[in-house]
């Protein structure tokens, strides 16, 4: 079986903490994290409609090889995580497409992504991104918690369903 | 005739400035269209020395506080804010976008909105990268508030700059009249933004193994901030000593570059944005003539008259409308040029709308959004969906909040 697992900074740990203990042990396993290009584009041009400003950015690393380097660590500390050798895959680009394309490109037999959220039963519970990839995905979607699962009693109706 | 050549070079100038040829830079399209404007007779010489005789010492200001700016990002003042963000927010997106509220409102106010662009944005991105967070709000807040946080005093945006010298009011009055209006603008910005990003900002960051360790505590640049603290404080007293403020800008800028020697001479000439300096002179002077040409009364018979509500409100509205349609900084010199004549309100009302305006399209103008359209240079690398959204939200609401504030203001200061 081949799993990719898409993490963001919000909830890796959580993520493949939940993965690790519901794919099987000897399960094919990469771990994806994408980059926004859009957020890194307007770190570097936060208004670019500033007439006649043409200075060049300061010296140091470019928001972009920040970004890959932290994107980096991350899925290093992802990997050491997990455990059992899994692979890990940095992108760059809109984030929604990215993920849908990684697991059309392994091609994934299940793509695990966690849910944002508070522990409630509340509608939304799935942030923007992650909303597209459930809707897009062609293979199964595995879809846990963005942190330790709250399980049934900690999950309340909201009032309009009680 | 003249009519016509002035609103020529004034579109030539914008244009090259939206369009950036090569082979045509915006300093010297409008360098040229000064010239021409001249040559020509549509502006006396005599005008385009009034015109160049009032913008240069504001150009000056312009320069101390971009080498003000650049000397304390040499001195780790950037760097040093990112690890304060990065303590503050101890691990929670939410708190960090608190702290780059603090910083990215505090570094616009105060050294302007172009240090919190090209100096305090990279650093937001990395400290969010680094906790790790989402980076998406916090870079939004850096965008949005370069814009909307450059209320509070007359150096903290270029158009601050150009009013605060046309309308003859103290550094301080200044202060006094905008903290409310700025203080608004944030507010409104900070419920639309933490409201947009909600999913972004739950949670704590538990990736601690990113951030630098706990022990480390951040090195406070002393000198460079104490430099920046009696700046502003001559600012502060200037009118009371009877010293243009742009002296204790010059004169921190002076102490910085000694204390801090810039990478090289280039390095330092570049800090100022010479070329940047030469196109706000020529554009100044093509505007003066487009003014006497007729310009100047079109405006002023579409711009309402007097410090009531109503005209602060319909000033702050036209000026962002006419910010959006040819660029702030071309908006504010026409503007200006008719509005200082009454009372400091209206002078004020037009800074909201002109500071506020470019939030509502991601490239600042219609005219940069049509061109990019043209010639197919998208930004890719920037979802104009979403800076478009975020505009609607803030822009509007803050135009009306901020000029109600002001109106209050100027009844109790």
């Amino acid at each position: 079986m081949r799993a990719l697992i898409w993490i963001t900074e919000a909830s890796w740990q959580a993520c493949l903490d939940q993965a690790r203990g519901l794919l099987p042990a000897d399960a094919e396993v990469t771990i994806l994290h994408v980059a926004a290009s859009d957020v890194e584009g307007l770190a570097d041009h936060p208004a670019p409609g500033r007439l006649g400003r043409h200075r060049p950015p300061p010296p140091g690393p470019t928001v972009r090889q920040i970004g890959e380097e932290e994107a980096r660590a991350l899925l290093e500390a992802a990997a050491r995580r997990y455990g059992r050798g899994a692979q890990t895959v940095a992108r760059r680009g809109r984030i929604e497409r990215e993920v849908i394309d990684a697991a059309d490109g392994l091609p994934a037999d299940v793509l695990v992504l966690a849910r944002e959220g508070v522990p409630r039963r509340e509608p939304k519970s799935i942030g923007h991104f992650a909303r597209f990839v459930v809707d897009h995905a062609g293979c199964p979607v595995l879809l846990v918690w963005g942190q330790t699962p709250p399980g049934p009693e900690a999950m309340r109706w909201p009032p309009h369903l009680r | 005739m003249n009519e016509t050549v002035a609103l020529v070079a004034l579109a030539a100038a914008l244009t090259a400035a939206v369009a950036r040829w090569r082979w045509a830079p915006d300093w010297a399209v409008a360098a040229l269209g000064a010239v021409i404007v001249v040559a020509v007779g549509a502006l006396s010489f005599h005008g385009a020395r009034t015109a160049l005789g009032r913008l240069g010492p504001t150009v000056g200001f312009l320069a101390a506080l971009l080498v003000l700016a650049d000397g304390c990002r040499r001195a780790g003042v950037f760097d040093a804010l990112g690890q304060l963000m990065a303590a503050g927010s101890r691990g929670r997106p939410r708190r960090l976008l608190a702290m780059v509220f603090l910083a990215a409102a505090g570094t616009t106010a105060v050294l302007s909105l172009d240090a919190t662009i090209v100096l305090l944005t990279p650093i937001v991105f990395a400290t969010a990268a680094r906790l790790p967070t989402s980076p998406r709000p916090h870079v939004y807040a850096c965008s949005h508030l370069a814009n909307s946080g450059s209320l509070l005093l007359p150096v903290s945006n270029l158009t601050n700059l150009l009013a605060f010298a046309a309308c003859g009011v103290s550094f301080t009055r200044f202060a006094a009249l905008m903290v409310l209006p700025w203080l608004v603008a944030l507010a409104i910005e900070w419920v639309v933004l933490t409201r947009v990003f909600a999913d972004d900002l739950r949670g704590t960051a538990t990736g601690v193994e990113f951030g630098p360790a706990d022990e480390e505590r951040p090195q406070l640049p002393r000198f460079a901030l104490t430099v920046v603290a009696l700046t502003l404080a001559g600012f502060a007293v200037s009118s009371a000593l009877g010293v243009a403020p742009v002296w204790f800008a010059a004169a921190g800028a002076v102490a910085l570059t000694v204390q801090q020697p810039p990478e090289s001479v280039r390095s330092l000439v570049g800090s100022a944005e010479p070329m940047f300096l030469v196109f706000v002179l020529g554009l100044g002077v093509v505007v003066s003539a487009a003014g006497v040409n007729g310009l100047s009364s079109v405006v002023d018979s579409l711009l309402p008259h007097g410090s009531a509500l109503p005209a602060l409100l319909a000033v702050a509205f036209i000026s962002a409308a006419l910010a959006n349609l040819v660029n702030n900084l071309p908006a504010t010199l026409i503007v200006v040029a008719v509005v200082s004549a009454s009372a400091p309100g209206a002078v004020l009302a037009m800074l909201i709308g002109v500071n506020v305006g470019p939030n509502l399209t991601y490239v600042g103008s219609l005219a940069t959004l049509l061109w990019r359209r043209i010639v197919h240079a998208h930004d890719e690398d920037v979802d104009m969906g979403q800076f478009l959204k975020l505009g609607a939200l803030t822009v509007p609401a803050t135009l009306v909040a901020a000029t109600v504030a002001l109106w209050l203001a100027l009844q109790v200061v």
